[in-house]
């Protein structure tokens, strides 16, 4: 059921990213002003605001954009599928798995596409091992799932605990900013465009089954919903999310567990309002939590992960207040 | 053609034999009374013809058609239930609540069917909800939430009611008045319920079939004034029961 009201959220939340996206953009150490920021859109020209704007801070706004859109969509499916407000991206052990892959490869000394190749490999194959161990009898239940996945998450912490007493101190930056999330070395191209597109037609094709199964696993398989198969899709789309956003930034943490909640107490509890709402204001979060962790002690930056959480954890208990006064 | 029927149905639950063989034939346009003590499988029975649970042996057909061979949506157009333990305490409207019951007949992608919403407004009414509408459901009563399922139910307009004790939380006069709704609706749409209850009472003034189960091995199915006697209630229930018939009503009480 969705009310005029809620409507309105949608129209906003647009608004608002494209707000973020324009402090992104004319935010950094050149000052690049609106006026002249859409000019040089829209002109092909070798100036130094453009080159700017085109090589350095629209490939990062984008990734920053997908990446937060991708972690908020995570966090809404695999909220409903563990029916546990607790539950983010990271919970079944993803993120661990993918640290786990990109940690070996800064410990051999391997960048760029080996570094993003090795964090996607770990995190497929913490799925795969996930999914593996919580199906060993042919049926796996929600609990058995959330289990597993903390166990194998706890496992993986230990071993990125061994990397990280292990190696040289100058590994160990590296590795810290990739823990935390960190954006400097993100790249995204055009099959992260289509992932997310295609995550949010499927999510809104799914969104009204996503509002029955929250209502729990009897009530939906009375109503008419196959919830083996349903949570199948959504354990395997969650995951393939996540894996995505962790290979670009590594565990940006926060966005994922807020930004649904956010959306649910400013009144969007429905799905077909949830997911273009937590892809909107999931992006437009990460694009300004990077634009303050690369201006706000420039020129050096900071690691992503660290502004979400100083930014969200204020705007959660602000925003949760404000419900309880209802 | 029977609406549902239960062919030689076995069951069982962690090793306890609940139903041995139960046969089972439910028209359209009758109401069913489910009886029988605590633990004896009511719920089970309605969970398993649902499909919620597996049978141990047997056929369940509806209209014909063996459920097994049917998927969920269809199965769920056919055939709703109302938990015994009712709805849960998420944060969501009374109108949400309610527009679930329309899940299985859903046509429409994103934006609700306005003959969809008519459809909630209207079981809304019949239980009086519709000043509720906007309510949060964790701020209910327990009798307001055990309406709220009852109209999603009617909203799901199945044409097998399966009913886990519906007069739970209410009070006496909306007993009547649900099972008068029910009734209706039955007769309307050429539906049919079995309902599971403790009120023997409730059920012998409503249900003109009853299925009695005694216990693993035993049931009585059949025309209420056949079954619902002193002897066979007795026997059902390990503890004497007698009757005294007043206004034309047959009252059965524990001695």
């Amino acid at each position: 059921m969705i009310n005029k009201h809620q409507i309105l959220l949608i129209p906003s939340l647009l608004l608002f990213s494209l707000a973020s996206l324009l402090i992104s953009l004319t935010s950094g150490s050149v000052d690049i002003s609106a006026m002249q920021m859409i000019g040089e859109l829209f002109t092909a020209n070798e100036s130094l605001s453009n080159q700017i704007l085109w090589d350095i801070r629209i490939p990062r706004s984008a990734s920053a954009f997908i990446t937060g859109a991708l972690l908020a969509m995570s966090g809404v499916i695999m909220q409903v599928l563990l029916r546990n407000p607790l539950a983010d991206p990271y919970i079944l052990g993803i993120s661990g798995g993918a640290a786990v892959g990109a940690l070996s490869a800064i410990l051999l000394g391997l960048g760029g596409l080996w570094l993003t190749n090795a964090a996607f490999a770990g995190a497929l194959f913490s799925i795969l091992l996930v999914f593996g161990i919580a199906n060993k009898f042919g049926k796996w239940s929600v609990t058995r799932l959330l289990l597993t996945g903390v166990v194998v998450s706890a496992g993986w912490g230990a071993v990125i605990n061994i990397l990280l007493t292990t190696t040289s101190t100058n590994n160990v930056q590296s590795m810290l900013f990739w823990l935390m999330g960190d954006l400097s070395q993100s790249q995204v191209g055009n099959a992260h465009f289509l992932l997310l597109t295609a995550a949010l037609l499927g999510g809104l094709f799914v969104s009204r089954s996503l509002n029955v199964l929250v209502r729990g696993e009897l009530v939906a398989s009375a109503l008419g919903i196959n919830v083996p198969s349903l949570r199948l899709l959504l354990y395997f789309s969650a995951s393939i999310l996540t894996a995505t956003a962790v290979t670009v930034a590594g565990s940006v943490g926060f966005v994922g567990l807020v930004i649904p909640h956010a959306l649910r107490l400013l009144g969007a509890r429905d799905h077909r309002l949830l997911i273009p709402g937590s892809l909107l204001l999931g992006g437009s979060f990460l694009l300004l939590a990077d634009t303050i962790a690369r201006t706000v002690i420039a020129p050096q930056q900071l690691p992503v992960g660290v502004v979400t959480a100083v930014i969200g954890v204020p705007a959660f208990i602000l925003i949760l207040r404000r419900s309880m006064k209802d | 053609m029977a609406l549902l029927e239960l062919k030689s149905l076995s069951l069982q639950i962690a090793g306890k034999q609940l139903c041995n063989r139960l046969d089972l034939s439910i028209e359209r346009n009758e109401c069913w009374g489910l009886l029988g003590k605590n633990g004896v499988g009511k719920t089970t029975l309605l969970h398993t013809i649902l499909g919620l649970q597996p049978a141990q042996e047997g056929e369940i057909l509806i209209d014909g058609q063996n459920t097994s061979l049917l998927n969920r949506q269809e199965l769920a157009r056919t055939m709703g239930i109302l938990f015994q333990q009712g709805i849960d305490e998420l944060p969501a409207t009374v109108m949400e609540t309610v527009m679930l019951g329309r899940y299985p007949h859903l046509q429409t992608l994103i934006r609700d069917n306005p003959a969809d919403r008519e459809i909630a407004e209207e079981a809304l009414d019949a239980f009086e909800l519709g000043a509720l509408s906007n309510r949060e459901i964790t701020t209910l009563s327990g009798g307001e939430r055990q309406r709220l399922a009852l109209a999603t139910l009617l909203t799901q307009a199945p044409d097998l009611f399966l009913l886990d004790e519906p007069s739970n939380h209410l009070d006496v006069a909306f007993q009547i008045k649900l099972l008068k709704i029910l009734t209706d609706k039955i007769s309307s749409a050429s539906a049919s319920f079995l309902m599971a209850s403790h009120d023997i009472n409730l059920t012998a003034r409503f249900c003109d079939k009853i299925l009695l189960l005694i216990d693993g091995n035993n049931y009585l199915a059949g025309d209420s004034e056949e079954i619902l006697n002193e002897e066979n209630l007795s026997r059902a229930y390990d503890c004497p029961i007698k009757s005294i018939s007043q206004d034309g009503i047959q009252l059965f009480y524990p001695q």
